[in-house]
């Protein structure tokens, strides 16, 4: 029944209906359905480079329930930043099938996955990548801009955020002007402001201190029991794999070890 | 947002932007002179044509301009005249009556154009009046005296005051025959003119001719070079009903002279188009340094959402305001130092004697003009801007997961 449904949602989306109304439409009919927000079934993907092929994911398969705050970790090269690009629609897997808030990813365009992207992801990159020439307020606005949010409902939103993270005040520094951990809360707030489904956090706490790392934890937290979004992270930080309430263990592309706390 | 994301990112790496903008205004200030420059020493050659020589129409009998006989007449030349009268944007005009012939001193002969000028009404049309450097010009009711160029009285040996025998042939085939006595000596600047050409009072020279009131042509000049299609369209509608009479341009009257200029601009556009891909190799090197630069920044725009479309519309809009700023501050530039020369004017050191061969001042003039300026910025503003949307669609073809690992 579901296919059904979603292969006229997909038709409705073809014919020109706009971004918007389909993933509101199809968030409503799968509410009731959505006891998880990602599974993964039998995921593989094969990188290729020059005539030598890296198996990244060897047929993962994992679901991660709504509201979760799931570390994803592992050695360098257990395919930990592979598994989360594909969760978040970045990438796409070789076999398998991913579902992203009842939205099966293979089956989506580009387009689809860019306007997925921007309705129910947020992103928090290791190394913060704010947009350097923007401020803070404006990088927390950006994600915003894209969905159309009207000007000063933005503003509002934006500056509210960044009072949450504590960085009141420093609306207008650029990110050169604020400290690796301001920059990583600017990314937070960035990445929440707009209510996603799911925040995806690749290595978020390698380039701060520990203090600092444990701050922005604390934050992503909160956040997380606040706003009722899943946050995965992609680590092999000690701390953020303490602070996870469900550690996944991967090696060599596979899942050896699925812990809940 | 879209816009003050292009403007920040201009200013992100000031320097190169700043010579990426003064590589962009240095080509529009050049060419903004050049072409003025261009423009205005053309105006300069064809103005010295047509008032020493062909003024801006001539009303001939058909035939004449290929075959120059004396027999090829304009038999009423006040018909005409009341054609030229009538016609918008003629301000002058006059009748000359030309043959070639033999022309001799006491000891010296030479071959030379005998010309009939009216010495009334050719001061309004050429400006050999102006150019007599010795005597002085032909006047109404002179009869058997002559004014000549000076490289022909030095030939003659002869100065102001004496003798020359004209032999020729007239109208009607008989011989023309007349002894005039050199009342002044121009000089053109043109050496062939000058070397080549005899005035007489038009007429004494129809009586020596057997013209029988006839001339050879009817001279007229305009209020600007703009109104000579017009006017030649108007007079041409007027003849229709005098029966082997033709109107020539400036542009038939001299073909060597319209060949001369298509020849320098096609030279000058060559230059041009050398300056213009340098330039827009600059151009293209900034814009994909930026776009290489920021391939990581790109994807995490990507990641979180934003379509390639998009982006490709902010790096338009980067190069677009790069490109338009250095083409303004080329206009100003070069507007500024155009108009300094168009009041000035420029001396060609080194250059005199070859200025002089084609009858030009040493004081050359540019001439600022909306042509001068648009075409140049035009040019520069189109090319820059296909250099920088070819280095945009390079964005339309990145990958997010790729641009993410970017280094």
């Amino acid at each position: 029944m579901l296919s059904m449904v979603n292969f006229i949602l997909h038709t409705w989306f073809f014919s020109g209906v706009s971004f918007a109304f389909y993933f509101i439409l199809h968030t409503c009919l799968y509410a009731e359905h959505k006891m998880n927000i990602v599974e993964c079934r039998d995921v593989k993907k094969v990188y290729h480079q020059g005539h030598l092929a890296v198996t990244a994911l060897d047929g993962i398969t994992l679901a991660i329930e709504q509201g979760g705050f799931v570390a994803l970790a592992g050695p360098s090269g257990s395919g930990k930043t592979t598994l989360l690009n594909i969760i978040g629609g970045l990438d796409r897997a070789d076999e398998g099938s991913v579902t992203l808030d009842g939205n099966a990813l293979g089956e989506m365009s580009e387009a689809m996955l860019a306007e997925l992207r921007l309705r129910k992801v947020g992103f928090v990159f290791q190394s913060f990548n704010l947009i350097p020439v923007l401020s803070a307020v404006e990088n927390v606005e950006f994600g915003m801009l894209l969905q159309g949010v009207p000007a000063a409902e933005r503003r509002q939103r934006a500056w509210a955020m960044l009072d949450d993270v504590g960085l009141a005040g420093l609306y207008h520094r650029r990110p050169s002007e604020l400290s690796g951990g301001q920059q990583q809360r600017v990314a937070v707030a960035r990445a929440i402001v707009s209510d996603p489904a799911i925040v995806l956090a690749d290595e978020p706490t390698a380039n701060l201190d520990s203090a600092t790392g444990k701050g922005l934890l604390e934050l992503m937290l909160r956040m997380n029991e606040t706003k009722k979004a899943t946050f995965i992270f992609s680590t092999h930080d000690k701390m953020v794999m303490d602070f996870a309430r469900r550690l996944v263990m991967l090696r060599d592309g596979k899942v050896v070890e699925d812990t809940r706390k | 947002m879209d816009c003050k994301l292009a403007w920040r990112n201009i200013w992100r790496n000031p320097r190169r932007s700043i010579l990426t903008m003064a590589a962009v205004a240095f080509a529009t200030t050049l060419l903004v002179f050049m072409l003025s420059w261009q423009f205005g020493s053309y105006a300069t050659m064809i103005n010295a044509s047509v008032r020493i020589r062909t003024g801006h129409l001539q009303v001939q009998a058909a035939g004449y301009h290929e075959n120059r006989e004396i027999r090829k007449v304009v038999r009423e030349p006040q018909a005409v005249a009341a054609i030229l009268e009538r016609t918008p944007g003629i301000r002058a005009y006059t009748f000359r009556a030309e043959s070639f012939s033999l022309v001799s001193s006491k000891n010296r002969t030479y071959g030379a154009l005998v010309a009939g000028i009216d010495p009334q009404r050719e001061p309004a049309v050429s400006t050999i009046r102006e150019l007599v450097r010795d005597g002085s010009f032909l006047a109404r009711g002179d009869t058997a005296e002559a004014v000549v160029g000076h490289l022909l009285a030095k030939n003659f040996r002869a100065g102001v005051g004496d003798e020359l025998v004209v032999l020729g042939q007239g109208r009607d085939g008989s011989i023309a025959a007349t002894t005039v006595r050199i009342k002044g000596i121009f000089n053109s600047g043109q050496d062939e003119f000058d070397r080549g050409v005899i005035y007489l009072p038009l007429a004494w020279f129809q009586e020596v001719y057997g013209m029988q009131g006839a001339v050879n042509s009817v001279v007229a000049v305009c209020d600007s070079l703009d109104v000579v299609p017009a006017a030649k369209s108007h007079i041409q509608k007027a003849l229709a009903g005098m029966s082997g009479l033709t109107v020539l341009d400036w542009q038939e009257l001299t073909p060597g002279l319209v060949q001369a200029i298509k020849m320098d601009l096609i030279s000058g556009m060559l230059f041009y188009v050398i300056l213009i891909v340098v330039v827009a190799f600059s151009i293209m090197n900034t814009f994909l340094m930026a776009i290489f630069e920021r391939t990581r920044e790109f994807g995490v725009m990507m990641a979180m959402g934003t379509r390639p479309g998009r982006l490709m519309r902010i790096l338009v809009m980067e190069s677009l305001g790069m490109t338009l700023i250095g083409v303004l501050a080329g206009i100003v530039a070069g507007s500024l130092v155009t108009w300094y020369f168009q009041v000035n004017g420029l001396v060609i050191s080194g250059a005199e004697e070859m200025m002089r061969q084609f009858g030009l001042p040493e004081r050359m003039y540019p001439q600022l003009s909306l042509l001068s300026i648009g075409v140049g910025a035009g040019i520069v503003l189109l090319l820059t801007c296909l250099t920088a949307l070819y280095s945009a669609f390079r964005v339309r073809r990145l990958k997010p997961v790729q641009a993410l690992t970017a280094v």
